[in-house]
């Protein structure tokens, strides 16, 4: 129906009304894109890369943690197959994403490839939860939502890249930024779950797996035993979670 | 690193990232119902990644040697205390890291 509607209605006229229903979503996630989006910026800088650096892995990645996990690689040994796989694993989240999605994208056309590429953890929390008027094309509110916060953290990094050099003060420690990220991620999750046997065995066998193999091979094994690990407790946690 | 050995690495993330985002659009085109093994890792497999993730941001830290990680401790400490008590992402890591950024400059320097 949506599309029929759509059809008849000028192209411009149906854009601009998704464009003013999608911004008012986005001004919480322009405030948090542009502060962490800086300090990625300013963090690859003072890393030592150009601002061309993060201006293009925030345009084409455009996955914030994957982000600040790439600069530690790019500085480290030439592991391209571990680069492949962190970001898989790092990512993995966006598959479960995408499967929610599935309905919601349906008939948005040629858009439908935008929708997937940009569909970052803030893209997606506002398509999939916002209450899109019906008089408004869900497919251009959608891509809306998408365009703008991906403008918001190139903004943000490409700024933090530039204006980095001229940081008159003492940036040590700016790096924690990453940790303090995902342990603030880790305790979102940790709140939300009911059961935290997961939360639990990625710190655990990931601290074990770091004592024996050591900083630079111990996110391959970490990765295999959690995966084996959870595979083999499967009939425990889905049984916990259709108690819960 | 050279410069395309950087390319070629930055090209694997995107590479990745795009495959994580893509895939269920290739292998459910029509909302078949997802194989509850799939379904199952989607409700597991992220709690693990981010308790990972955190370790992975630590590995460089030597409690065998002075500082002994206590700045991170500390640092990680405030993040956890203002998250629990404001939960507001941005003001919990823009607080840790400037307790972190004090601390290494000032008092375990």
């Amino acid at each position: 129906m949506d599309g029929r509607i759509a059809a008849v209605k000028r192209p411009a006229g149906i854009k601009l009304k998704a464009f003013k229903a999608a911004f008012p979503n986005t001004i919480p996630i322009m405030a948090g894109f542009l502060f962490l989006g800086i300090t990625y910026g300013i963090y690859m800088n003072v890393s030592g890369f150009s601002f061309l650096y993060p201006m293009f892995m925030s345009m084409t990645i455009f996955a914030g943690s994957v982000e600040f996990v790439t600069v530690n690689m790019l500085m480290g040994s030439f592991n391209p197959l571990q680069a492949f796989l962190l970001a898989l694993m790092i990512n993995a989240r966006h598959l479960f994403y995408g499967i929610s999605m599935l309905d919601r994208y349906k008939g948005t056309g040629i858009k439908k490839i935008y929708l997937i590429y940009g569909m970052c953890d803030e893209s997606f929390s506002v398509n999939y939860t916002a209450n899109i008027p019906d008089d408004v094309d869900k497919g251009w509110f959608m891509f809306f939502v998408n365009l703008l916060n991906q403008i918001y953290w190139v903004t943000g990094a490409t700024l933090g890249g530039i204006f980095g050099s001229f940081i008159k003060f003492n940036t040590k420690g700016l790096e924690f930024v990453m940790t303090a990220m995902f342990v603030v991620i880790f305790m979102e999750q940790w709140l939300k779950e009911k059961n935290h046997t997961s939360s639990l065995l990625g710190l655990g066998i990931s601290l074990v797996c770091l004592i024996l193999f050591g900083a630079d091979n111990f996110i391959i094994p970490s990765m295999a035993i959690i995966l084996a690990v959870l595979t083999l407790l499967r009939r425990v946690l889905e049984k916990d979670g259709e108690k819960t | 690193m050279t410069l395309a050995q950087q390319i070629i690495t930055i090209a694997m993330v995107v590479l990745a990232t795009v495959i994580t985002r893509f895939l269920p659009f290739i292998v459910f085109p029509s909302g078949k119902p997802t194989p509850k093994y799939v379904q199952y890792l989607g409700k597991v497999l992220p709690a693990a990644v981010f308790g990972l993730l955190v370790i992975y941001c630590l590995k460089s830290v030597d409690v065998t040697a002075w500082s002994y990680g206590l700045p991170e401790l500390i640092s990680i400490a405030v993040v956890a205390g203002l998250h629990l008590w404001k939960r507001q992402m941005l003001l919990s890591i823009a607080g840790g890291t400037v307790c972190y950024m004090l601390l290494v400059q000032f008092v375990f320097c």
